[in-house]
């Protein structure tokens, strides 16, 4: 097994909200997160809208610094360090390719802005030169590099996005939904690019998005997210054949599947009501009000994080 | 409805052409498509944005705004001619006879007037009855589509409303008046997948009690899976494959039907296998290629195909598909592939 890369322990992010003078009160994005990320590897995070997961994401990259807890980085913690090393072996892919691409620069001047930030070339024939072999890597001209964004297709800004997080040579990176905006057609041509990055780069992925038949593709392991609070956390064929949480046989019974005898014949568990608000979740188990299974010990005390098979983590009083 | 209905024609759309007229030129949004869809049928209409799937669904309501123009092609709806009926028949038409649901609630809920007030509004729109009755009609269907307390909700603004209960709100007020057919631009692309799920199960179980057909607008063939029982692929403006659920996803017989279906990942794959994606990337509408839109992003993709649009080939009963490679003297005369 190779060592772990990322781990993250009891990682909290609240957000504050002013309700009036001097009164504040707390959007409870992230609750008490432990896990980590094997170098390597790639570790899908799957939820609905609300449920955390980019705010996570971004709190590992400290894009948003954390309430409490502890992220360490191959060992060493950075929580309260100096980032601007880390940015080098850390970065991020966004959802929204075009809001994420300033309109005005040009691409090569947007994958050359951190080739300079850390001095990575020793030339300006250099950089251009690494400037063209980055774009020719995710599969666009090196002439593009004169370019602007907005000449480009979707699929294509999104590979641009790509090449400027490629360009500082990074060990890990954090995929925040980079296909859920991108027609069917074109994702996968994207997925199978991140794969054969992972595969000659050694990068590490942590991979966000609601899609779980996207997810379950690319990933060695799943998390699953519900209100803040990671419920369950398996080995990905693992979390498909034997899932533990009664969210997670939930999440799973309701994506579409695309064979008409198949989604027709399957049992499917609808859950009643809505995604409770994160300002005010649920007390106990968060779930408890949706699911199907609650008895009254889940209403007053929090599930503890166990592992309840080899490599398998869920969240849970009636497992 | 008895099942006779199920054989007639609800809908008939025949070789309709939209154009958007702009200042750098002409887009044909839609380069005509022709379909039916029966009483009672759930018909799917699938393709990536940009391939004119909405833009059809705005001409049948006569919603089209400018640039676009219908130029061509005709809309039958129940016998009547769609096209040519004046903006008041259309008021009419929309709400009594069609009705539809769109993406995001939000944008359609008015944010300043409550859910019942909008709700109530729809009715005596169309129907020639008092407040109270259009009240309680509008409590009934709030009932219908599962929204619990409907008294009390009536008198809530849309803010109060989650997504997946706005959702459902549109969808009251679409079969407020009882129309014969629904267009739904993609109801539930906006949502979460467990809400996805309540109002895909809601839509089959409401179409099995009122037999109204469907017109389901959306790009999830999985969606498509779940509901439909006909399927339009469109791609660039065209159909080019049309056939029920079971010809498209288990016999398809365009190229990009067939691409589409291989490159979605699936969450019920017994084992990793790579994705097999379509190369290219969609067509620019304002320059399409010649010949088959498809053509070149695919891989079968022949000499005939840069230069001739295929015609629709009928390949069984009910089920069609627009491709160069189902007729054997194109396949015979050029074997040369692309380039």
């Amino acid at each position: 097994m190779n060592r772990e890369l990322i781990r993250v322990e009891d990682l909290r992010k609240y957000f504050s909200i002013k309700m009036g003078f001097m009164k504040y009160n707390y959007v409870q994005a992230v609750e008490d997160a432990n896990f980590s990320i094997r170098q390597g590897e790639t570790l899908g995070l799957v939820g609905e809208s609300g449920c955390g997961k980019t705010t996570l994401g971004r709190a590992i990259l400290r894009l948003h610094e954390p309430t409490s807890g502890k992220i360490f980085y191959d060992g060493k913690d950075i929580t309260h360090v100096k980032m601007l090393p880390y940015r080098r072996k850390m970065q991020i892919i966004f959802q929204d390719p075009s809001a994420s691409l300033d309109p005005r620069m040009t691409v090569g001047e947007i994958v050359g802005e951190a080739i300079d930030i850390h001095k990575l070339a020793d030339s300006k024939k250099g950089r251009t030169e690494r400037i063209q072999q980055l774009l020719t890597q995710v599969g666009l001209n090196s002439e593009h590099s004169n370019r602007y964004p907005h000449e480009f297709s979707g699929g294509q800004q999104q590979r641009i996005g790509i090449a400027r997080a490629l360009a500082v040579e990074p060990e890990f990176i954090v995929c925040d939904e980079p296909v859920s905006a991108l027609d069917v057609s074109i994702q996968s041509q994207i997925v199978n690019m991140l794969e054969d990055m992972q595969q000659d780069l050694g990068l590490t992925y942590l991979f966000i998005a609601h899609d779980l038949s996207v997810v379950r593709h690319i990933s060695n392991r799943i998390g699953v997210m519900y209100l803040g609070n990671m419920v369950e956390l398996a080995e990905s064929n693992e979390l498909h054949k034997n899932p533990l949480h009664p969210y997670t046989k939930t999440l799973l019974s309701a994506v579409p599947v695309p064979d008409p005898k198949k989604s027709r014949a399957r049992h499917r568990i609808i859950l009643e009501g809505d995604i409770p608000s994160p300002m005010n979740p649920p007390s106990g188990c968060r779930f408890h009000t949706r699911c199907p299974y609650a008895i009254p010990r889940c209403k007053e005390e929090v599930p503890e994080w166990r592992e309840m098979a080899p490599d398998h983590f869920a969240a849970c009083h009636i497992i | 409805m008895d099942r006779n209905m199920r054989d007639k024609k609800l809908l008939e759309i025949k070789d309709l052409r939209v154009s958007f007229f702009t200042p750098v030129g002409e887009v044909k949004a839609v380069g005509g498509i022709s379909y039916d869809l029966n009483y009672g049928e759930v018909m799917g209409i699938v393709g990536e944005s940009g391939s004119g799937k909405s833009v059809e669904a705005y001409s049948i309501m006569g919603l089209l705004q400018s640039p676009g123009k219908v130029v061509g092609g005709s809309v039958t709806f129940d016998g009547e001619d769609v096209l040519a009926k004046t903006s008041k028949e259309m008021q009419d038409f929309r709400g009594n006879s069609v009705s539809m649901i769109f993406q995001n609630p939000m944008t359609c809920l008015n944010p300043v007037y409550t859910i019942g007030n909008q709700l109530i509004e729809a009715v005596r729109c169309h129907k020639k009855v008092t407040k109270d009755e259009a009240k309680a009609k509008a409590i009934e269907m709030l009932d219908l589509v599962g929204i619990n307390n409907p008294e009390r909700r009536m008198s809530q603004y849309p803010h109060e409303f989650s997504g997946g209960m706005r959702q459902r709100v549109m969808i009251a007020m679409g079969l407020i008046c009882d129309p014969k057919m629904l267009i739904a631009d993609e109801p539930t692309t906006a949502l979460d997948v467990t809400i996805q799920a309540q109002i895909i199960e809601l839509m089959k179980d409401i179409q099995q009690k009122t037999q109204m057909a469907i017109v389901f607008i959306t790009h999830n063939l999985g969606v498509v899976a779940e509901i439909c029982d006909r399927v339009s692929v469109m791609y660039a403006g065209k159909i080019v494959e049309q056939g029920s659920v079971e010809d498209i996803f288990y016999r398809p017989q365009h190229p990009y039907t067939l691409g589409l279906l291989r490159s979605m990942p699936r969450v019920d794959a017994e084992e990793y296998e790579r994705l097999i994606p379509i190369e290219g990337t969609p067509v620019d509408m304002l320059n399409p290629p010649a010949g088959c839109p498809f053509g070149p992003r695919c891989e079968h993709c022949m000499k005939i195909c840069l230069r001739v649009e295929p015609p629709s080939i009928k390949v069984a009963e009910g089920h069609t598909s627009a491709c160069w490679l189902l007729v054997d003297e194109a396949k015979q005369k050029e074997v040369t592939p692309n380039e």
